[in-house]
């Protein structure tokens, strides 16, 4: 944390520098690795590995965007990428099984299609802006104005945090209901239920019996829990300052929900987070984003214009962004709680014995 | 003050209304409610931009007061208000149907889910064509793809999941696609406003990247606007959808693609590079000559009638392209035409298909045999629409045709209008087999007798389909529009907007 902290307020005079070599071979490094990765993926038939393969990928980019200077993307595509999807692709596999079936087409047809794409793609980059050049257009234009203003403007330091937050904020609002979207598209698949109506019907031992399956781990995620919060929180209300912000607290804050559900069961999770809860605090984030922007059309200003939020318009950016990340962080968090549990439901139930044939909301 | 708010409020009504439907989920008749005031009054705003375009020119809105190409913004011109009216105004018909429709075909439990999807699909359609910004635009597409996805994997037959998923393999490529594009472009330009993005293009000349760039994007676009052969996904995703969906996606979603690439190619891109430089006519030509007549001979032979209207509709998008590979005004102007119409005959048709298979479960051809007695308003409709397909005189099938035969004929493109020609007779052909199982094939013995469909149902179907006519009768208000779009299209190549 403390790395970061030192690397990301940016200041003005501390201008882009050329890239080294050394630079350039951790990065070729790197992009071998995953090149080594993806066709490891192709190759192998356990959906296992290919799972924990992908979490590596994400790890293998996120060092990438760290050498890209990009410490915030890194961030997130650490959180989301290596970890909070790897969990899920697991949940997955408790349903599906861990062998992947043999293709039933030839994949020539693909391998052509993604022949031509890479061969565009190279052909493309050819003429590109120097990889690096601090001259290239991207790195003026629009940012020239992000670097030269956004710390009287908006008044925090970390330039990433004034941009995704209010100079485009509007993207970030809609990234959030994309997040809302897949939690509206998951429950209309898999409804989530308290499992103990079908865990009983296999299982007549005692309640205390079935919940202390494993003590060590309960044990030691229970201790684990109050310091991953704690970390989410600190993520959350630091983004301002360093790498941080509400999608990456989402998702650590979340990860302590799943840890217990791991070790303690859906069946005590759902009471210590009831569904309903969740459904309300995944559209209440939302509705706390957006809400800002209505408060701050109510004051006059255009859609999320925090500057109207407060006499002193960099109050009113602090206040506006303090806000939208929480709103973004709730969204997030219940959003990916609701999903686990989703995916944990069907698994029970298939444990339970149910067949995988029928659907929840499949009549025929 | 509110109304210069219109143009965000356009799309942030439906989509903070959206979580609220989903709040609902023990109510869906409130949730329902909620969604369908939301989209009538997204048209009323619509309606709102329209007359404030007309009087005033283009409108500009800047997110967070962040002016572009710092801030989001967004723009209402003369070419995106006339989809901004379309998109909203189906909505505002489909929504109401849609309680009466989704009784019948999904449980109680997931219908406010169905009808948060609904809005967001809306919201997301919406946003996409207002968004002066092309990643805002990206973002907003993410949302009505997933919100479609959604709807289609409600369909109560069990292929709507293959169908949803494979329409999400390919949905999810064609973003992938048009992000890279996006970045790339980025990369050359250091922006992502539009019109800022259309005054620094040309100063790229023809450098690769940029070449590349257009190419992930039309391919991208061409992913989701189902442009032949990529359209696979799109048959069996609006033949497994809820009816309600179906009608609401087929009537909207494919047009917005439409839209983009219209923007793409002429706004941003400009004419000279997209025709000149990059001769995108010669990929939009043969492949939607090939589209008019491979997918209608193939609609010609599906027993699932919604199947059927999901063919017709890639060659529908057939005519669009083609009126675009024409690269003349009167093209252009017949594109948008019947890109306005064709959403208000495809939104009849798949409306018809419903009320139908509210009342008999199904919607296969041997299923419909003598339902023109017993269902005359319904199946009155659906030959409304029909007679709008293939573009019999006073319907508003009839206006984009006769306007892109007389661009064809402005070229010379004499095969051109043979196959407009032959396309309408094999489209008179498959709407006949229809009317044919209807009215003259008697009712099987022993068959339930069926009664008309509530008026739920046929008070919207009847709305757009009397919309068919009324535009195909007095066409003077889509033509001029979509006129005065292509005109400012073609003229202002540099400034694009």
């Amino acid at each position: 944390m403390l790395l970061c902290e030192q690397q990301t307020p940016r200041g003005l005079n501390q201008l882009p520098r050329k890239k080294t070599e050394m630079e350039l071979a951790v990065n070729i490094t790197l992009l071998l690795m995953l090149c080594a990765t993806v066709f490891a993926v192709v190759k192998l038939q356990s959906l296992f590995a290919i799972v924990m393969l992908f979490g590596i990928y994400s790890l293998l980019s996120a060092m990438i965007f760290v050498a890209l200077d990009a410490v915030d993307v890194a961030f997130t595509e650490a959180a989301v990428g290596a970890g909070i999807s790897t969990v899920l692709m697991l949940a997955t596999l408790v349903t599906t099984g861990r062998w992947k079936k043999k293709p039933e087409r030839s994949g020539l047809l693909p391998l052509f299609v993604v022949t031509i794409t890479g061969a565009a793609l190279v052909w493309g980059t050819l003429d590109m802006p120097e990889y690096g050049n601090p001259a290239n257009p991207a790195h003026h234009h629009v940012a020239d104005r992000y670097i030269a203003e956004s710390p009287t403007e908006i008044g925090i330091p970390n330039m990433v945090t004034s941009v995704l937050a209010s100079y485009r904020g509007f993207d970030t609002l809609g990234e959030v209901i994309v997040v809302f979207t897949a939690l509206v598209g998951v429950l209309s698949l898999l409804q989530v239920r308290r499992p103990r109506t079908f865990a009983r019907k296999q299982d007549n031992r005692p309640d205390t019996h079935r919940r202390r399956p494993y003590p060590v781990l309960q044990v030691v995620a229970l201790i684990m829990m109050p310091f991953i919060i704690v970390f989410a929180l600190y993520v959350q209300f630091h983004g301002d300052f360093g790498p941080g912000g509400g999608f990456q607290a989402g998702v650590i804050f979340a990860v302590a929900f799943i840890l217990y559900t791991l070790t303690y069961g859906l069946d005590d999770s759902l009471a210590l987070t009831p569904l309903p809860a969740l459904k309300i605090l995944a559209a209440g984030g939302v509705i706390i984003y957006g809400g800002t922007g209505v408060v701050s059309m109510l004051l006059g200003g255009n859609f999320l214009d925090y500057n109207v939020l407060a006499a002193n318009p960099v109050s009113g950016q602090h206040i506006g962004i303090i806000v939208i990340e929480l709103g973004v962080g709730i969204t997030v968090a219940s959003v990916l709680i609701t999903v686990f549990y989703a995916f944990v439901t069907r698994a029970e139930r298939n444990r339970a014995g149910e067949k995988q044939v029928d659907l929840p909301n499949k009549a025929d | 003050m509110m109304s210069s708010q219109l143009p965000a409020l356009q799309v942030v009504l439906p989509l903070l209304g959206a979580p609220f439907c989903f709040l609902l989920w023990r109510y869906p008749r409130w949730s329902w409610a909620l969604a369908t005031l939301l989209s009538w009054s997204a048209f009323g705003v619509a309606i709102m931009l329209l007359i404030q375009v007309q009087n005033a020119g283009t409108i500009e809105y800047a997110f967070g007061g962040w002016q572009a190409p710092w801030g989001i913004e967004y723009v209402v011109d003369q070419l995106n208000v006339l989809v901004l009216l379309i998109v909203s105004g189906i909505a505002a018909v489909v929504f109401p149907y849609s309680w009466t429709s989704v009784q019948r075909e999904i449980d109680p439990e997931q219908q406010s889910l169905f009808f948060t999807s609904m809005l967001l699909c809306l919201a997301g359609l919406l946003g996409i064509t207002i968004a002066g910004d092309a990643f805002n635009l990206f973002v907003l597409l993410e949302i009505s793809s997933l919100s479609t996805y959604t709807m289609i994997s409600m369909g109560r037959d069990r292929r709507a999941l293959t169908a949803s998923f494979q329409y999400l393999i390919m949905g999810t490529i064609g973003a992938t696609f048009i992000i890279i594009g996006v970045g790339i472009l980025y990369m050359l330009t250091g922006t992502l406003n539009m019109q800022d993005l259309a005054t620094r293009i040309p100063d790229l000349g023809t450098s690769r990247a940029s070449q590349v760039a257009f190419g992930f994007l039309i391919t991208g676009i061409g992913l989701k606007l189902a442009m032949f052969p990529l359209h696979l996904w799109l048959p069996n995703a609006y033949a497994y959808a809820p009816s309600a969906a179906s009608a609401f996606i087929a009537a909207t979603a494919t047009k917005v693609a439409v839209y983009v690439m219209v923007r793409y190619v002429f706004s941003i891109f400009g004419v000279g590079f997209s025709f000149e430089t990059m001769h995108i006519q010669w990929l939009f030509v043969p492949v939607s000559v090939f589209a008019i007549l491979f997918t209608s001979i193939v609609a010609l032979f599906q027993r699932d009638i919604k199947r059927m209207l999901a063919y017709s509709s890639v060659a529908q998008i057939g005519y669009m392209l083609l009126g675009i590979g024409l690269v003349n005004v009167t093209g252009l102007s017949a594109a948008l035409l019947h890109l306005f119409n064709h959403a208000l005959m495809k939104g009849a048709l798949f409306l018809a298909m419903g009320a139908v298979c509210y009342r008999i479960g199904n919607t296969f051809i041997d299923s419909m045999h003598g339902l023109g007695k017993q269902m005359p308003w319904t199946m009155a409709a659906f030959v409304v629409g029909g007679l709008s397909i293939v573009g019999v005189p006073l319907t508003t099938g009839f206006v984009s045709k006769w306007v892109l035969i007389q661009g064809a004929i402005e070229n010379g493109w004499w095969p051109v209008v043979a196959v407009i020609l032959v396309a309408s007779l094999i489209a008179m052909l498959y709407i006949w087999r229809v009317v044919e199982a209807a009215y003259m094939k008697p009712r099987p013995e022993g068959a339930e007798s069926i009664t008309e469909a509530p008026a739920s149902l046929l008070i919207p179907l009847w709305l757009l389909a009397a919309a068919n006519i009324y535009f195909g009768a007095n066409a003077q208000f889509s033509m001029e529009l979509a006129q005065s779009a292509a005109k400012t299209l073609f003229n202002s190549a540099v400034v694009g907007f």
